[in-house]
């Protein structure tokens, strides 16, 4: 394995990744768990913990864990155990998170994805369900602080990898991937600002061959900028710290985007003892390999597999069919689009071109595109079909982004778009440059290709630009042989 | 209704026949036991009555037996422990921690009973969250009382009644309810119903549902009812059994079944497994002569009595209070002053508030269980203690599962002795050791229950326990009920109820 080393450092990175569920309901009430609504309007007797209440397991919630494991390979335990970790907080109403501790449902498995042009895997460890706390607010209550329970009881699953990371590009990437494949089979809306999917990130560094340093814990990541700032000025403090002849003391530590620094909330000393023991409110979790293969049946093709099957298919580059799985949305885009124009590089193209640009500057997603792929797969035939230009087709597309109309054709004939094919206007006109322009007309035969340039550009210029500049080159060069 | 005869003499079956037959209304059986809830307010065994809810509860059921399609059990009034959670009355488990407070919902217990037709009477005292064995650690004030006591034994007002359902075991023995619910977690409807000359069944673990049972021990605690007889109780859970996978995920997948139908059948050929463990040094004479006559009536009737062994009888003691506390010191950490429930007055920050709020509202012995919960519990603590305690929770279940290789059920005491007087027992220690019989059926998740068998010293009640293999409660009710029919120890009442 290629190494980096900064500073004679070596990197170790592990992640651990909560990523909210989205059922309708939450883990063990039947409450609802949709975001956003007013304080504790959203928590049942259950999520309040009132005397008298029992947690029983939504079964949607499994299944999110039965497809990550699928997803990514891993061992979906037969029997897995719902532990209480005990720890008293005002937002956490029952005195106890359901959790799994020592057998979870989700045991290893893998997540790959390049970075750069390098594939990298990094090993899971396990995946475990267990139930969010609510929120405590401590602005706005003069002096108090106050519960929001609504988001008590709300599914996760946290996902824990091995220390495979070397370094803060690969964590990020590692954190992309996973959050590709977890909002791809549709288990987490992947929301990073509202909390869907909150990483925290293991940093040590050690000597090459040296054993594994000392950790510190960076918590809640929510933004891939974030990530990348935290991890590296957790790196440079650590590195530092050495440098200078001290020891990292194992923390929990907060990054904070507007300085740019992390700083340590907990040491290892202040850890509490959580008493860990099997809740006895729920039985085992019993997984029937039927139901894994019900499961199996209703998954989505996924990404590598799809990516995969583009190249194939579709005689696409690698980078392409990665680009374009990017998103189940992006990939159905494409492939309805280039299924209906029979040209999948130039509906790739497109995707990552013209459209992909204009998301970016809208600030919008494939689900709200502006030109259906069937418009597009129009407009790329009447390139193909010589009926208008590419400079004529970036026109048309405009037009469709911003509504103007919805048929291709019909914009095309309203705004006057259309290629001079008729080869007898086009020779006319080509006369009538060529006269005008003696001067070019010396400079190209005597082996100026410049002066050959500025007659095509008169040609275009004289048609309006709607000749065929193919076809322009073509017959100029004949005329002047 | 014959005049001979007091309306709180009729059982749950005699009763809800007369209701039915519109012999007396459910407003005048409710009104009758209010009465006499009132008049005997110095037993202590209500905590709350509210006359308006319970007359109200008691016209509706007038009115379906009117029409004639009225449930099985119509009008007939009950009490409740007042460990499940009820709408119409407040609920406090006997705890300062919850005085006052209102549960928006009914425990599935409760609302199926007042689905069959059930009328609530009130709430009744126990040990603070069902913690202790003879309603001493109730610290919340009985209905007409100023200040807390526990309820006292109608057989003797100077000794206890047992617990921890010691108000359900005093309103059923004195009449001032037909039948009530208790819950037993490591014999809390047995050794009170045995104090107090009466019948209750605890049934297997996960037939009646939790939901709305404060939970003391999660794995052991389960619901049952106490009344005067077998027949009594098998009517009762009939209606509390059943499925309740929406809202108790331990409710087991076992459908409720008529408990009445088997009670007929005849004991002859019964194989009745006696525990040599149970019949050891420390069990008082009194309780030994009265269970070896109720086994002695047993032979009679036809059955076989087979000497049995469960050799890890006496580890039950150490096991159960390794993991009920540590179930305990959980299910207590809700009650921390943030939601509901009582919070301390004064404090200087989250910490202190935890702290004066857990101090104040909890009592002596619910502090104890919480600590020794939290000590076993504990790095370092789990594997020696808490790990170590499930696995001889184990070996017990399958010392039964030996046994029941060669008998259909087993009998013997209850309890060591008859009803201590109050204030005797101040060691927790020899208390706890007192549950040595109760404590390796509620461990291995068995039914079981207690049988009035006779009277002790200071004419105290003897019970005798039997206990089944899961699923065998019918076989339980059946063998109970032929020995009332030979037997009179049931229908003997207290002086002056």
């Amino acid at each position: 394995m290629s190494t980096q080393l900064i500073q004679g450092y070596e990197v170790v990175i592990g992640f651990e990744t909560h990523a909210q569920l989205a059922t309708q309901s939450k883990i063990f009430s039947r409450a609802s768990t949709a975001f956003g609504a007013e304080p504790n309007t959203q928590a049942s007797a259950v999520d309040l913990a009132l005397p008298g209440t029992l947690p029983v397991m939504n079964r949607e919630a499994v299944a999110c864990a039965i497809k990550l494991g699928l997803a990514l390979g891993s061992h979906i335990a037969p029997e897995s155990i719902f532990a209480r970790k005990n720890y008293f907080y005002p937002d956490l109403p029952k005195g106890y998170q359901i959790s799994q501790f020592e057998i979870p449902v989700v045991q290893g498995g893998e997540v790959s994805f390049f970075l750069g042009e390098e594939k990298k895997t990094v090993r899971l460890v396990r995946a475990h369900l267990e139930e969010d706390a609510g929120k405590s607010l401590h602005e706005e209550f003069h002096g108090m602080s106050g519960i929001d329970l609504n988001r008590a009881g709300t599914p996760l699953l946290e996902i824990v990898t091995e220390p495979d990371m070397r370094g803060s590009e690969e964590a990020v990437a590692y954190a992309k991937a996973l959050h590709q494949i977890v909002t791809w089979i549709g288990i987490c809306d992947g929301n990073m600002q509202e909390g869907s999917f909150r990483c925290d990130a293991n940093v040590s560094v050690r000597k090459p061959g040296a054993p594994l340093g000392t950790r510190r814990e960076i918590k809640n990541l929510n933004s891939f900028r974030n990530m990348q700032q935290a991890i590296d000025y957790e790196i440079r403090w650590q590195i530092e710290q050495l440098e200078d002849g001290h020891k990292i003391q194992q923390a929990t530590v907060l990054f904070n985007p507007d300085t740019g620094e992390t700083r340590a909330m907990r040491t290892k000393e202040d850890a509490a003892d959580y008493r860990y023991f099997p809740d006895p409110d729920l039985p085992p979790l019993r997984i029937a390999a039927s139901w894994i293969d019900e499961v199996k049946a209703a998954m989505p093709e996924l990404p590598r597999a799809m990516a995969a099957r583009f190249v194939a298919q579709y005689g696409l580059p690698e980078y392409d069919a990665t680009t374009l799985t990017q998103s189940r949305a992006m990939a159905a885009y494409f492939e309805q689009a280039a299924q209906a124009c029979g040209q999948a590089k130039l509906a790739s193209n497109w995707i990552m071109g013209e459209i992909s640009r204009r998301l970016n500057a809208e600030e919008i997603g494939m689900e709200a595109v502006k030109v259906t792929s069937s418009q597009l797969a129009t407009l790329i035939s009447r390139i193909q079909d010589g009926t208008i230009s590419n400079n004529a087709a970036r026109q048309v597309f405009e037009a469709l982004w911003n509504g103007e109309a919805t048929e291709v054709d019909a914009i095309i004939e309203a705004k006057g778009l259309k290629q001079m094919n008729d080869s007898g206007a086009l020779e006319k006109i080509i006369d009538e440059v060529i006269a005008a322009n003696p001067a070019n007309v010396e400079q190209y035969r005597a082996g100026k290709d410049k002066a050959f340039n500025a007659l095509v550009g008169q040609v275009m210029k004289a048609s309006k630009g709607k000749a065929n500049p193919q076809q322009v080159n073509e017959l100029l060069k004949a005329k002047l042989a | 209704m014959n005049n001979n005869t007091d309306l709180h003499d009729l059982g749950v079956a005699q009763l809800a026949a007369a209701l039915r037959a519109k012999q007396v209304s459910a407003v005048e059986a409710a009104q009758h036991f209010l009465a006499r809830a009132k008049a005997h307010q110095g037993l202590a065994a209500y905590l709350a009555i509210d006359e308006d809810v319970t007359l109200a509860q008691a016209r509706a059921q007038d009115a379906a037996l009117a029409t004639g399609q009225a449930a099985p059990l119509a009008g007939l009034p009950i009490a409740h422990k007042d460990v499940f959670v009820t709408r119409d009355f407040p609920t406090t488990a006997a705890s300062k921690m919850l005085a006052g407070y209102r549960s928006p919902f009914d425990a599935t217990v409760v609302a199926r009973l007042a689905q069959a037709g059930c009328v609530t009477l009130g709430k009744l005292s126990c040990d603070e969250f069902a913690m202790g064995a003879s309603n001493e650690k109730a610290a919340i004030a009985a209905l007409g009382l100023d200040a807390p006591q526990p309820a006292h034994n109608p057989w003797n007002p100077r000794h206890v009644p047992g617990g921890s359902s010691g108000g359900s075991a005093v309103a059923v023995a004195a009449r001032l309810a037909p039948a009530a619910t208790g819950t037993d977690t490591g014999g809390s409807i047995r050794q009170p119903a045995s104090f107090c000359g009466i019948t209750g069944i605890k049934p297997t673990y996960g037939r009646a549902s939790r939901y709305g049972m404060i939970a003391f021990a999660s794995s052991l605690d389960q619901a049952g009812p106490m009344a005067r007889s077998a027949e009594d109780c098998a009517l009762l859970l009939s209606q509390i059994c059943g499925p309740d996978p929406e809202r108790d995920a331990t409710s087991l997948d076992h459908p409720a079944e008529d408990f009445t139908r088997g009670l007929q059948g005849s004991i002859a050929g019964l194989r009745i497994g006696v525990p040599a463990e149970f019949f050891s040094d420390g069990l008082q004479d009194d309780v030994r002569t009265a269970v070896e006559a109720a086994l002695k009536e047993y032979e009679k009737l036809g059955a076989r009595l087979v000497p049995i062994s469960l050799p890890r009888t006496a580890l039950s003691v150490p096991v159960y209070y390794i993991l009920a506390p540590a179930e305990a010191s959980s299910n207590l950490s809700r009650f921390d002053g943030v939601r509901y429930g009582h919070r301390a007055e004064k404090y200087s920050d989250l910490l202190d508030m935890y702290k004066k709020t857990r101090a104040e509202g909890f009592g002596d012995e619910v502090k104890r269980r919480i600590m020794i919960g939290t000590y076993v519990l504990s790095e370092g603590y789990y594997d020696a203690y808490y790990l170590q305690a499930q696995k001889i929770r184990r070996m017990i279940a399958d010392d039964f599962q030996a046994a029941f290789q060669q008998c259909d059920l087993i009998a013997g005491p209850v309890a060591p002795s008859v009803a201590p007087q109050l204030g005797a027992q101040t060691d927790p220690v020899s208390s706890y050791l007192a549950d040595i019989y109760t404590l390796p059926a509620s461990l291995a998740g068995l039914p079981g229950m207690s049988v009035p068998a006779g009277f002790g010293g200071a004419g105290l009640p003897v019970g005798l326990q039997l206990i089944g293999n899961h699923f065998q409660e019918g076989r339980l009710l059946n063998a109970a009920h032929q020995l009332q029919l030979a037997t009179d120890h049931h229908l003997r009442r207290p002086e002056g109820f």
